[in-house]
């Protein structure tokens, strides 16, 4: 047998202090709220940093800041911001290797992961957005669009620098100042993002940090001096925020929840629809909006499909998120956990066949082996509901149109995967196909300049590409 | 001038038309057997018109329902036609629309002949977008990988539309348009004070080679029926344009339920006249991106 | 599988169906597997582990016009003893030559274990008659090579003449006898990994014991996506047939880091079982001395220097 040694990534490159206060206003402020957490390592269930939750004070200490920064941010030059933000996007590369080990310690995904696919695309993210400072008179909104003022942007755990990447790099190319509130669980690489503000001589309250959990999102959303909220979280957060904003002239833009379809012809090519099908669901343990969450296999090759699935699955590498070798890192929090447990027991009560490959399970921290069920019927809970963790539904399919169907008999409409070797059938399976993003013959790929956003309960607006800017402006 | 009038001069009884409500390409009364007087902006009995109930929005919603597959998987080239196509038969009933402008919005006969031009050359316009709002709204994007990555503007679904209650053909043909050139399906709540030329603009839509199902209209009260479609969990989107500020904040409170796209009230009075943009287009238009490897 | 695999050579239209039924490879897929496993991080012990099992695999390989029998034995000198200072060094696996040198390789291996692979079939174009090269099979295999390196006929598989490739394969693997057959793909010139697949296929069901990727003349030589590919296909007619067969990238490895990326792709893709010297090989030259200077270096802590190894 041929072991990997453990192959950890150093985590000293990375300076965690003691207990952080807020971001506001170009420097480090001490909460007034008195409320004070500890953010941990998911798979240690080691404290990290002990983090303020900001108040309704707090937020409005920086909300006020942005606004006073508006006044300077908004007529500045845009060929000027686009520098500032060309140099956040350059000291992002420079710090990549420690913002990925931050982020693999806060979070818990693994360190391939934060370091190949997170990093990287924040950096081109900012780069992106950057350049369109400048040039958004010939965006198509008009030959002089506006900024919106100041954005409330709320953010999850899942990817939490790259979602403040997506929320951030637009916002400020378009003139506006954010506050943005990053997830409880994940607040770290927030807040060595205002370093890095710091390092840039960005003007203070442009970006302001506040930390805290679901009622300092609440407090920003509701703060009535703010005039764009946007949103990446769970679509019972969304509806909640769509209606808070009733009546007010606030823009609203919300990426929520998925049960995406990866639907599986018996012309595809099969290994890599495996590949596809374990990025689709396993990458970041599943905890992705988008993920391929129901495999729909034709029913003419199921069987031929799930064995090299399952083979493929044994391979899979679960541990330590620092160690390079790791595929499948911790779930990102306790209560996460218990979700993931409840809906896959659910799953099993309601007669779906549950299947995970032997892998040890270390004894600290949260963990979730890559699970999939088999004979899930478009009834049970398991094919329905988002379960956001590393476990995937099977069912099967007989024609195209019956693929479709099924794929789209859910009130989410955020992403689709096909696999077929067919390009007709590819083009006419994506054009029906009710989702914001599909897939052919890949999955779980992103790109600054590809919108991405969902339909029906996914939410709405879009990130990235030009179509990101139109969230940022007044038009 | 009334048809009453009208029918005096002539010395011979006129023959009036019954409105009802128009609901997949059929003119059913509203289920409820309720109706309402209209009168006109002078407070002359002009119709009773059907007053619609919250059944017969859900069932508006199920024909718009019905028709969004062939609607918005016709080539927009058969769409842009058919929408010229409406623009020509409201051409032909040019007169009969002037005569109703003049009795809904007591402005001069002048005034209406402008008013109708107007929404007949909207059309036109609305009509040629059909084909090039794919080519303003999508992109191909330069992904940074081996990978073909085309973004394109889709339909979002059923829509529900509030019709404004001033401007009670230019308005309305001004808020129905822009959502069903890209494909949507609509149930419009018409003007509840100016409901007459709503059930007309029906029956040019109906003889229009429009699918049934495409435009639902409705007439009745607004605050009764809009929060009964803001609410609808197979609506997909809702226009509040000829809402109040009170029921427009029901409504989009009702709305957040599934996440529906909301266009809320303009800020300020609307000019029908002046050049309306692609806001009410893209309002209701969702992107698409499709990613395809590229290799051998 | 559908067929039985007796049968799916028995005509043109049955091959090609049979060949052309196979899933499709996405190039971009393929790439992106080989390219994810490449990043995996060997280190200490699994390092030690992999260079001594890489050496142990090597076909080490000589196959210039130049040639000569004091090239050859000086190259079996090193294939016996890597590294005359470190004993614990393993063997290599086999040494490959040309048809003519297959007698003094044999001479100079004598009772060491490492075998002696020989070219054949008009190496490296296989652009001659079937009977020069089964002769040419015979001959070396008669001087007592115990692996004979066949090249197929590209130029048959391109223009889709299936059936005659597999017979050639098929002669030769009957003038092999006892000895084992690597039929080398040249996949270089396949050009598309759809054809990779088909072709491995095929030389499977005429009787390979070994894929080859490269006669290690033709550019791009062996890959890591094109050697993926091969590691499935072995992978699937072990569970379609019962019958393993092993895989040889060849050309263009030439570091220890290359190595245990091939390595990684075996563990991952056709499994541990194939991580034996009996069912993968890296056909190779330079690669030995990077793999002993690497070994030394983990041994001692010390970075190596060339003119600590020999050149041969």
């Amino acid at each position: 047998m041929f072991e990997y040694a453990p192959a950890p990534e150093s985590r000293d490159i990375v300076d965690i202090k003691p207990s952080y206060g807020l971001f506001i206003n170009g420097e480090w402020a001490e909460p007034l709220a008195e409320e004070r957490h500890k953010t941990v390592n998911p798979a240690s269930e080691e404290a990290l940093a002990e983090v303020a939750w900001a108040g309704e004070a707090d937020v409005d200490r920086a909300v006020q800041a942005a606004r006073k920064a508006f006044a300077v941010w908004s007529v500045m030059p845009g060929s000027e911001r686009a520098k500032y933000i060309f140099r956040i996007a350059r000291i992002i590369q420079e710090r990549a290797r420690e913002l990925a080990v931050l982020e693999s310690l806060d979070n818990g995904k693994p360190i391939r992961e934060s370091r190949d696919v997170d990093l990287p695309l924040v950096a081109a993210h900012f780069f992106y957005y950057a350049g369109w400072a400048d040039k958004l008179s010939y965006a198509g909104f008009g030959p002089d669009p506006k900024p919106l003022g100041v954005a409330g942007q709320v953010i999850p755990w899942n990817f939490p620098l790259l979602m403040l990447a997506w929320k951030i790099a637009p916002a400020l190319a378009c003139g506006n100042t954010v506050v943005l509130k990053p997830a409880e669980t994940t607040p770290l690489t927030a807040l060595a993002f205002a370093e890095i503000c710091q390092q840039a001589d960005l003007p203070p309250g442009v970006v302001n940090i506040v930390t805290g959990a679901g009622e300092t999102g609440a407090a920003l959303v509701r703060h009535p001096d703010i005039d764009k909220v946007a949103f990446t979280g769970s679509t019972e957060v969304g509806r909640q925020i769509a209606r808070s904003v009733a009546g007010s002239r606030k823009k609203v833009t919300l990426e929520l929840g998925g049960k995406a379809a990866n639907i599986v012809f018996d012309d595809a090519a099969l290994d890599q629809a495996v590949e596809g099908i374990v990025n689709g669901i396993f990458f970041n343990q599943g905890h992705v909006c988008c993920a391929g969450s129901r495999l729909l296999v034709q029913e003419s090759v199921a069987e031929e499909l799930l064995d090299a699935l399952k083979r493929r699955l044994s391979t899979l590498r679960l541990g330590d998120p620092l160690d390079k070798n790791t595929d499948i890192g911790a779930i990102n929090s306790a209560a996460q956990l218990a979700k993931i447990r409840e809906l896959s027991e659910a799953g099993v009560s309601e007669g779906a066949e549950r299947w995970s490959p032997a892998c040890p399970i270390p004894d600290k921290g949260y963990w979730f082996p890559p699970t999939i069920f088999t004979g899930v019927a478009q009834s049970h809970r398991i094919a329905r509901e988002e379960i956001f963790g590393p476990v995937l539904s099977v069912l099967t399919f007989r024609t195209p149109a019956e693929a479709v169907e099924k794929a789209n008999n859910t009130p989410y409409g955020l992403s689709a995967g096909v696999w077929t070797e067919k390009g007709s059938r590819m083009l006419w399976m994506a054009s029906r196909l009710r989702a914001g993003v599909v897939w052919s013959n890949t999955f779980n790929r992103f790109d600054p300049t590809s919108p991405f956003g969902g339909y029906k309960e996914s939410g709405y607006g879009r990130e990235g590409g030009r179509h990101g800017l139109e969230a940022y402006l007044a038009v | 001038m009334s048809e009453r009038v009208a029918a005096q001069a002539m010395e011979r009884l006129a023959v009036r038309k019954t409105y009802k409500l128009f609901i997949g390409g059929a003119f059913p009364r509203s289920e409820s057997g309720r109706s309402y007087v209209v009168t006109s902006s002078k407070g002359e009995f002009l119709a009773n018109a059907s007053k619609a109930s919250r059944k017969d929005a859900r069932d508006a919603v199920s024909a718009a329902r019905k028709a969004f597959p062939g609607w918005s998987g016709a080539t927009a080239y058969n769409r842009g036609q058919i929408l010229y196509r409406v623009a020509e038969m409201l051409e032909g009933r040019r007169a009969q629309f002037v005569a109703e402008v003049v009795d809904a919005d007591g402005v001069s006969a002048k005034k209406a002949a402008e008013l109708v031009d107007a929404a007949v050359d909207r059309l036109v316009w609305y009509a040629g977008w059909s084909d090039k709002i794919g080519a303003i709204q999508g992109s191909a994007n330069p992904v940074a990988g081996p990978y073909f990555n085309l973004s394109s503007p889709e339909p979002t679904g059923v829509v529900a539309v509030v019709a404004p209650p001033m401007g009670p053909l230019l308005g309305l043909v001004s808020v129905i348009a822009p959502v069903i050139v890209t494909g949507n399906t609509c149930v419009v709540v018409a003007s509840e004070r100016a409901p007459l030329p709503s059930i007309t603009l029906a029956e040019v839509l109906a003889t229009s080679d429009l699918p049934g199902g495409v435009v639902n209209i409705l007439t009745g009260s607004a605050a009764e029926i809009a929060p009964w479609l803001a609410g609808h969990m197979d609506v997909n989107a809702i226009d509040l344009t000829g809402a109040d500020a009170e029921l427009a904040v029901t409504c989009e409170e009702l709305a957040a339920e599934n996440l529906k796209r909301v266009l809320r009230p303009p800020a300020a009075k609307v000019d029908w006249l002046a050049d309306p943009g692609t806001g009410r287009m893209t309002a209701f238009l969702e992107t698409k991106t499709v990613w395809h490897p590229i290799g051998t | 599988m559908t067929t039985p695999l007796a049968e799916v050579a028995s005509s043109a239209s049955t091959l090609r169906a049979f060949l052309h039924g196979l899933p499709g490879v996405d190039r971009v897929g393929a790439d992106a597997r080989a390219a994810m496993l490449a990043t995996r991080s060997i280190k200490t012990t699994a390092k030690k582990q992999a260079i001594d099992l890489a050496i142990s695999m090597v076909d080490l390989t000589t196959l210039e016009g130049a040639d000569t029998p004091g090239k050859v034995r000086a190259m079996c000198a090193k294939a016996m003893q890597p590294d005359p200072m470190d004993p614990s060094v393993p063997a290599v696996a086999a040494v490959c030559v040309y048809p003519d040198l297959v007698a003094t390789a044999v001479q100079a291996l004598a009772g060491s274990g490492v075998k002696v692979a020989s070219v054949a079939t008009a190496f490296p174009s296989g652009r001659s008659s079937l009977e020069v090269k089964v002769t040419e099979t015979a001959l070396a295999v008669a001087a007592g090579a115990a692996e004979i390196d066949m090249v197929i006929d590209r130029g048959a598989f391109l223009a889709g003449d299936h059936v005659k490739v597999f017979e050639e394969i098929a002669a030769v693997k009957a003038a092999c006898g006892q000895s084992h057959l690597k039929v080398i793909l040249e996949t270089g010139e396949l050009a598309t990994y759809d054809n990779v697949r088909r072709a491995s296929w095929l030389a499977m069901i005429a009787g390979a014991d070994f894929i080859k990727t490269s006669t290690g003349k033709v550019s791009p030589a062996a890959t890591l996506p094109v050697t993926l590919i091969m590691l499935e296909a072995v992978r699937d007619f072990l569970s379609a047939t019962g019958r393993k067969v092993g895989v040889k990238p060849a050309g263009g490895i030439r570091t220890t880091k290359d190595a245990i990326k091939y390595l990684v792709l075996v563990n991952e893709t056709a499994g541990p079982d194939w991580l034996d010297p009996d069912w993968f090989r890296l056909g190779a030259s330079s690669l030995l001395n990077d793999l002993l200077m690497q070994r030394q270096k983990m041994a001692t802590g010390r970075y190596a220097g060339p003119d600590y190894f020999t050149l041969d």
